[in-house]
C-alpha cells in the first residue's frame, strides 16, 4: 500500500524479477506454463477451491433447471417452516423455499462478485499502467487522486453512493467496483514503474511505438500475474462486501435475493432456533469466498518463480 | 530524509483537503436534503426554508464550501443539525470508545497472529500449517456480522458466559467497569485481523528463511530458538509494522458492522446514524478525522520502515 513512497526497496539478495517469463521462446513458455500448473495443482487447497467454485456455479445456475420453485410471490402461510420433504431446507420468513432461494441468491452474489471484480480489475489495471508508464506530473496527479479516494472512508463512499442510486444488480456491481479498483491501480502502477525502464520497452519506444500500444501490448500483459492474483481476491472481497451491504440494509430489496440478504434476514431469528435460515446461507458465502481466496493464494505462489520447485 | 518528510507532509495536506472537498460534494449530492430529515415529514415549506437559511444551505455550493473550509482552518468543525452538540464534542465522545474497542482487538490479534505465522512458516507444508492456513482462511472469509452472531449464539445464548450487548455506559470508565461485555466485540473484530496478520507474518518469515543470513547463523552454530527469536522474528516483523500503520484509520473510523451487531456506540454507528438524517457537519467531520488518520498511518508506516530497515532509503524524488 505504500509503493509510491518506498521506491528504493532493494533486497540484499536478487530482487524478485517480474513474474512473467522473460525469455519468449515457445518451448520455455510451455515449460513455464506446465510448472505453473504443477505448482497450482500441487496445492490441494487451491484444487479444492477450484472444484468448489465450479460446484457453486453449477448449483446456482444449473440447479434451478432441475429444482423448480417459485420465488416471486410471498406465502405468509408457509413462513419459516422447518426442513421437510416438500422443502428440503425449509422456508424463509417470506415463505420462499430456501433451497431455491439459495440458488437465486447465489446467482446475484456470484454475478456481483465476478462482474465487479472484472470491472475494477480492467479499470484499475489500465489506470495504474497508464499512470506508471506516463510518470512525471500526470502520474503524480493520478496517484494523488487514488490517495484521496483511499483516504475517504469506505463507509462514506458506500453509504452516499447507495443512498443516491436505488440498489439493483447493476448499481451494486458499479458501486463495489468503484470501491475496489484503487488497490489494483496501485499494484499495477508499481509494476509499470519497473517495466518502463526494461530494455525491451525502451526498444519499442525507440522504434517509435505508440504510447497506447506500449501500455496495452507490453505493460499490461507483463503485469498479468499481479493483475490475475488481485482479481481473484477482488471476487472474494466483493462477495463479502455485498453481504455486508445487505446486512446494513443497502443490498438488493426483495423479491430479489442474495446470500447476504438471506443470511442477515435469518439472523433475526437467531434466538428462535431457526437454524436453516442461518447456516446454509452462511456456509454458501464462506465456502465460496474461501475458495476464491485459496485460488488466489495458490496463483500467487505458482506465479512466484522463487517458490517453484521447493 | 528531511526533504522527504517535507514533501510527504505537503502531499498529505493536499490529500486531506481533497478528502474534505470530495466528501463535501458527495454529501450534498444526497437526495432529500438535511432539512426534511431534521424537521420530519410534517415540515412546512417555510420551516424548510428557514432551516436552510439558518444553516447557510441556500447559498451556492462553492460559497458553502469556502465558508466551511474557513471555519475548519479556525478549528471549528461545525455543529450537528440533529444532535444538540458540536461535531468536535461528538467525536470526542465516540472516538475514545472506538480506540478502546478497535485498539484492544488489534493488540489481541497481534499477540496471536505473530507467533502463529512464525510457527506456520517453520512448519511449512506440514499438517499443522495446512490446518491453520485453512482455519485462518475460513475466518478471513466470514462476513464479520456472521462471526459476531455465531459468537453470540455460542457464548451468549448457549453457554451464557458473556453478554450479547456491548457495555452500555458512555464513558471509558464505565465500559472498563464491565469488561466482560467487551469480550465478544473485541474477539469478533480480532478474528479477521488474526487471519490477515498471520498470513503476512507467515510469508515474511518464509521469505526470510530462504535468505543467507539464516544459513550463516545456523552455520555459526546458533541454536534454533536463537535463530528464530533473534534473527527470524525481528526481520519478519517489518511488514507487520507497516500493517499496523495502515490499520490506524480503522481505529478512528470504528467498526460499523461490529458496532451494529453488539450495539456498541462508536464512530461507525455515529456516522451511520448521521448519514440517515443527512447530518452534513458530522459526516464531513468524520471523513476529515479518518482522512487524517489514513495519511498519518501511511506516513508512520513508511518512516518506520525506513528507520527499521536500513536497506530502504526514503528519497524525495518526484513520485
Amino acid at each position: 500500500m505504500m509503493d509510491d513512497t518506498l521506491r528504493d526497496r532493494t533486497p540484499a539478495t536478487g530482487a524478485p524479477e517480474s513474474l512473467a517469463p522473460a525469455e519468449g521462446e515457445a518451448a520455455s513458455r510451455q515449460g513455464n506454463w506446465r510448472a505453473f500448473l504443477r505448482v497450482f495443482l500441487d496445492n490441494r487447497l487451491a484444487t479444492a477451491g477450484l472444484i468448489l467454485v465450479v460446484a457453486m456455479l453449477l448449483f446456482c445456475f444449473a440447479g434451478p433447471l432441475f429444482y423448480h420453485t417459485q420465488q416471486t410471490k410471498t406465502d405468509l402461510l408457509a413462513q419459516t417452516l422447518p426442513p421437510s420433504h416438500a422443502h428440503p431446507l425449509g422456508t424463509d420468513s417470506y415463505g420462499f423455499d430456501l433451497l431455491g432461494r439459495l440458488m437465486l441468491g447465489g446467482q446475484s452474489s456470484l454475478e456481483v462478485g465476478l462482474a465487479s471484480a472484472f470491472l475494477a480489475t480492467v479499470f484499475g489495471a489500465l489506470y495504474g499502467a497508464i499512470s506508471g508508464y506516463a510518470g512525471g506530473a500526470l502520474d503524480s496527479a493520478m496517484m494523488r487522486i487514488v490517495d484521496m479516494l483511499l483516504a475517504i472512508p469506505t463507509l462514506v463512499l458506500l453509504l452516499v453512493i447507495s443512498a443516491i442510486f436505488r440498489p439493483d444488480l447493476v448499481t451494486l456491481i458499479v458501486i463495489i467496483a468503484a470501491l475496489s479498483w484503487l488497490v489494483t491501480a496501485r499494484l499495477v502502477r508499481g509494476e509499470a514503474l519497473a517495466l518502463r525502464d526494461r530494455e525491451y520497452v525502451q526498444a519499442v519506444r525507440l522504434m517509435g511505438g505508440k504510447r497506447w500500444r506500449i501500455v496495452m501490448r507490453h505493460i499490461v500483459p507483463n503485469s498479468i500475474g499481479v493483475i490475475v492474483v488481485n482479481a481473484t481476491f477482488q471476487v472474494a472481497d466483493a462477495i463479502l462486501l455485498l453481504a455486508v451491504l445487505s446486512f446494513l440494509g443497502l443490498g438488493l430489496p426483495p423479491p430479489a435475493a442474495s446470500w447476504g440478504g438471506i443470511l442477515s434476514d435469518g439472523l433475526n431469528y437467531l434466538y428462535d432456533g431457526y437454524w436453516w435460515l442461518i447456516y446454509p446461507a452462511g456456509l454458501a458465502i464462506v465456502l465460496t469466498v474461501v475458495s476464491f481466496n485459496f485460488i488466489g493464494d495458490a496463483l500467487r505462489d505458482s506465479l512466484d518463480v522463487r517458490l517453484r520447485g521447493r | 530524509m528531511s526533504t522527504y518528510l517535507v514533501r510527504r507532509l505537503v502531499q498529505s495536506i493536499v490529500v486531506i483537503v481533497g478528502v474534505v472537498f470530495i466528501t463535501f460534494i458527495l454529501v450534498h449530492m444526497l437526495p432529500g436534503g438535511p432539512a426534511r430529515a431534521a424537521l420530519g415529514p410534517k415540515a412546512t415549506p417555510q420551516g424548510v426554508a428557514h432551516f436552510n437559511h439558518v444553516n447557510g444551505l441556500d447559498q451556492p455550493l462553492w460559497r458553502q464550501f469556502l465558508s466551511y473550509f474557513g471555519q475548519l482552518l479556525h478549528g471549528n468543525l461545525g455543529f450537528s443539525y440533529v444532535q444538540n452538540q458540536s461535531v468536535a464534542s461528538l467525536v470526542g465522545e465516540n472516538l475514545p470508545r472506538d480506540v478502546l474497542l478497535v485498539g484492544s482487538a488489534y493488540v489481541l490479534a497481534l499477540a496471536i497472529a505473530i507467533p502463529l505465522g512464525l510457527f506456520q512458516a517453520l512448519r511449512r507444508n506440514h499438517f499443522s500449517d495446512y490446518a491453520f492456513t485453512g482455519l485462518t482462511f475460513i475466518l478471513y472469509s466470514m462476513p464479520s456480522f456472521l462471526v459476531g452472531f455465531l459468537l453470540i449464539a455460542v457464548f451468549s445464548v448457549q453457554l451464557q458466559i458473556f453478554p450479547s450487548a456491548a457495555p452500555s455506559g458512555s464513558s471509558i470508565a464505565s465500559i472498563l467497569g464491565d469488561p466482560r461485555a467487551l469480550v465478544l466485540p473485541v474477539v469478533t473484530l480480532s478474528a479477521i485481523s488474526i487471519a490477515a496478520f498471520s498470513r503476512y507474518m507467515r510469508s515474511a518469515a518464509l521469505e526470510n528463511l530462504a535468505l543467507d543470513y539464516i544459513r550463516t547463523a545456523r552455520a555459526k552454530g546458533a541454536s534454533t530458538s536463537g535463530v528464530v527469536l533473534r534473527h527470524l522474528l525481528r526481520n519478519s516483523l517489518l511488514p507487520i509494522v507497516t500493517l499496523v500503520g495502515l490499520s490506524l484509520p480503522t481505529v478512528v473510523a470504528g467498526a460499523l458492522v461490529t458496532e451494529e451487531v453488539f450495539n456498541f456506540p462508536g464512530m461507525g454507528l455515529l456516522f451511520f446514524k448521521s448519514a440517515q438524517v443527512q447530518d452534513y457537519p458530522v459526516l464531513i467531520g468524520f471523513s476529515l478525522f479518518v482522512g487524517i488518520a489514513t495519511v498519518v498511518g501511511n506516513l508512520f508506516a513508511d518512516v518506520a520502515y525506513g528507520v527499521l530497515d536500513p536497506r530502504v532509503r526514503l528519497v524525495a524524488q518526484p513520485s
